[in-house]
Order: C-alpha cells, then structure tokens, then sequence
C-alpha cells in the first residue's frame, strides 16, 4: 500500500498529475489517497520531488 | 453561495481570475471557489513571465519583484552564454510576486461581480446525460451541490475535475518536471538578470533557474525528468549541492515543492458544458515550463467563449469547441506544438554537445526574447545542429 509521509510531504500536487488511476487527490494542505483505487504502481513514489511516497507491500 | 450560476470557476489561480472577469464583464454571473485558504499561496512557481505579459493585462509595478535585462545560460562545463536585448536596458521580461498577483487578479474578477469563495473545493461533477452541469463543492464543512451551464476547471497541475468529467490528464511520468525552488536571501546575484544552469550533473533533463527577486534575493529551484528522478536523486538532492557550492551563506526562507508538466496539451481542451484552461490543460511550455501568460490567455478566452455560447443557448462541446480551435492556432499554440518537437531533441543532447553550442559565442543581442529566436542565433553558430537533427529546420520556419 502507499505511504505518505505526512512530514515529508510538501503537498505540491506533482504525484496527483502522474497518478494513471486518479487515485491520489491534493486536499488543500494535505494529500489523500483513496486504497480502493490505487494499484501500488509506485509513479508516484518516484516521481516526488521530497521523497513523501513510498510503496510497501504487504507482509 | 448561489446554487445556480451561468458559469462556475474550480481554481482561484490566474487562469480561473481571468475567466472570472471575462464572464464578469459579459454580464453573467459567476464564481470562482479556490481550495486554499488563502489566494496566491503557496507560490510554487518560479515567478518568470516575459515582457510580453503586458499584451494580455496591464502589468501593475507592485506585482513585479524584479524587472529582468537579460540571461545567462550556464553550459555542464561552466561556460556561460549572455543573452542580452538589442537595445541595452531593455526590459526583457520580470519575475513577479505571485503572492500579490494573483490576490489582484481574483480582485479584479471580484470587483467585476464574480463571487469568490475560498477553502471551498470541488470534490465530484455533476454529470447529466454525459454533459457537466455543475460541481459538488466541500465548503465550511458542508457539502453542496451547484450547477452551471459551464464549468471551466483551472485546477491547476494537480487538476482532478477533467478528470471526474471522465477526460484522461494524466502526465506521462517522464513529463514531468519534478521541481523543488527555495526563496534564497543574502546571496551575491545580478538582481536584473536570470540564470539558467543546464546539464546532467546540474539538472538531467531539466535546469537550475536563479530567478531573481529583488537585492540580494532570489528564487532558486531546479526542474527534473521525472524519468531521472529516484532515492537520492531527487530535485531536491541536486538543489542541496548546488546551493552548498554556489550559495553556501545564503539563507532559505521559504521551500517549494513542484509539478510542472512538459507533455503535449490535452488532446480536447473542452466537453459537453465544460472548458479546461492553463496547467490543468497541460498548457506549460515544454522547455522553459513557464505557464502564467497561458494560464491568463486561456482563461480570459475561455470566460468569453462561455459568456457568448451562454448567451446563443448553445453549451455544448461543438460550441465551446472554439475555445480549443482559437488558442490551437493562436501564436501560444503553435509555441507550445513547437517547443514540444524542440524539447524532444534537446533533452537528448549530450553535454559535450551542450558545452559546444555555449562555447561557440558568448553573448547574443536579442531582438526577440524567446526560445524560437534563440534557436534560430544558435543554428547560426552552430550550422551542425541542422545537419544533425534534421527536423529542426522545419521547426524553425
């Protein structure tokens, strides 16, 4: 499932703009992500420009 | 909040401001609702515009933190390149003070009869017959429904509207400029001209700007593919070490993080009762990134074309498909399908080629400062690059 580090997390939008699922959504200061939606597909971990998101599988 | 208006606006950026006054000014009624608390903030925005803004509004002095009279490119090897206007002391262009900007331009639309809302944010469409007839809309801890006849989405880079009218927007994740810019004070820089530093070391397929802001201030921040974005390798990664050895006494006061994407525009810009504008659009520059003036162009025009299809009766995409004809033609679309092609080419060159091109002359008199007139004075220096990239003639003409 997908991380937010709520601390590290600038909430740009950038991660939203890449998500091919619309999963991620830009709440005024904070970022949500909807578990239903995402398929862990990780773009938007990669493409943080903080390092806010990270995947991690379930054990 | 009215639950019923001609035209509602999702966004308070300049793109949804324009619209506002343009529907306004129409005589209709309109509101613009803004998710943010505050207009304006936060930047997340190098501040850059050309000096051709002032042919899409009149430019107030007070929202300009510097006048620009020049550039320098910065080549992987340290070799720069001047690029100054044909007549000295020309202004070039200015980097603006968004927090100020954009609070005036919601005013305006304000002044002109727009309601504005802000901490108020679309959270779904109202969809009737596959055509947009309004917004869901979180306000105050209310959830409410308001319908329009058109919505014009100015939601930005994070856009998320189109997207629940059922229009794909999602940027191709190597066309994204991942971005991170601090707001730098006590630092030696030349408070009338930009810089800009290129390279795979420095920034692989992007740039580092240094924008300035005024004495001794400036917004410094890089852009990456997010292609070459990864674990210590981030934007930011690469702005710590070329701050510590350009900046190392400056001091930080403000971190922005940031999107910007470099992707063609949407395919449509409209739908049944609905008109998509600026960044939300895809309408940055794909080589400077730059976004403001597009925002602003197409936000005024689409607050016009929505007043006139309004008043004819008729909201559907083949009437607001004018919209999207008029600015795919006007001269910031035909730009923006050129600087894509040119994009293409450029993030592929190597440094050494890079260092060659800046090597080859070390200041240019500018009679146009854009990119189009910069590659056409490069090409004159370097005639291998059409030799080499044999598209790039045609894209020149």
């Amino acid at each position: 499932m997908l991380i937010i580090k709520r601390e590290v997390c600038g909430y740009c939008g950038a991660c939203v703009s890449v998500c091919p699922e619309g999963a991620l959504e830009l709440v005024d200061a904070y970022l949500t992500v909807d578990p239903e939606t995402c398929l862990d597909c990780g773009i938007c971990s990669k493409i943080c420009p903080l390092g806010a998101l990270e995947v991690k599988n379930a054990e | 909040m009215q639950n019923k208006y001609d035209v509602l606006i999702i966004g308070g950026g300049p793109g949804g401001a324009m619209a506002g006054k343009a529907v306004a000014d129409a005589g209709l009624s309109c509101c613009i609702i803004e998710k943010r608390p505050a207009i304006g903030a936060p930047v997340r925005c190098a501040e850059g515009v050309g000096s051709e803004i002032s042919d899409y509004i009149d430019l107030d002095p007070k929202w300009v933190s510097s006048t620009i009279e020049g550039a320098l490119l910065v080549a992987p090897d340290g070799q720069t390149l001047e690029l100054n206007p044909k007549m000295a002391g020309n202004e070039v262009g200015y980097v603006l003070d968004r927090k100020i900007f954009d609070r005036e331009l919601v005013w305006n639309a304000a002044n002109a009869g727009c309601d504005v809302f802000v901490k108020s944010r679309a959270s779904s469409a109202i969809m009737k017959d596959g055509k947009v007839c309004g917004a869901v809309i979180e306000t105050g801890g209310k959830t409410v429904e308001v319908y329009a006849d058109v919505v014009i989405a100015a939601d930005g880079v994070e856009s998320k509207f189109a997207r629940w009218c059922g229009i794909d927007t999602t940027v191709p994740f190597a066309e994204l400029e991942t971005c991170v810019q601090y707001l730098m004070t006590d630092i030696d820089i030349d408070s009338g001209q930009n810089a800009f530093y290129l390279g795979r070391e420095v920034a692989p397929e992007g740039y580092i700007w240094i924008f300035s802001k005024g004495n001794r201030t400036a917004n410094v921040g890089i852009g990456i593919s997010g292609k070459m974005c990864k674990e210590g390798k981030r934007p930011k990664d690469y702005l710590d070490a070329f701050v510590a050895k350009h900046f190392p006494q400056g001091k930080i006061i403000e971190l922005m993080p940031g999107g910007v994407s470099v992707c063609k525009p949407l395919a449509c810009t409209v739908a049944d009762g609905l008109i998509i504008v600026g960044d939300a659009a895809r309408l940055s520059d794909p080589i400077t990134g730059g976004g403001i003036i597009n925002a602003i162009y197409t936000g005024k025009l689409a607050g016009e074309v929505a007043a006139e299809c309004i008043a004819s009766g008729d909201c559907s995409k083949k009437a607001l498909m004018k919209y999207d004809t008029i600015w795919r033609s006007s001269k910031m679309g035909k730009s923006l399908a050129r600087n894509y092609q040119v994009k293409e080419i450029f993030i592929k060159l190597e440094d050494e080629k890079l260092n060659s091109i800046v090597k080859s002359v070390s200041t240019l008199d500018m009679e146009t400062f854009d990119t189009k007139h910069l590659l056409i004075k490069l090409v004159k220096y370097n005639p291998w690059l059409l030799k080499e990239i044999v598209t790039l003639k045609h894209l020149l003409e």
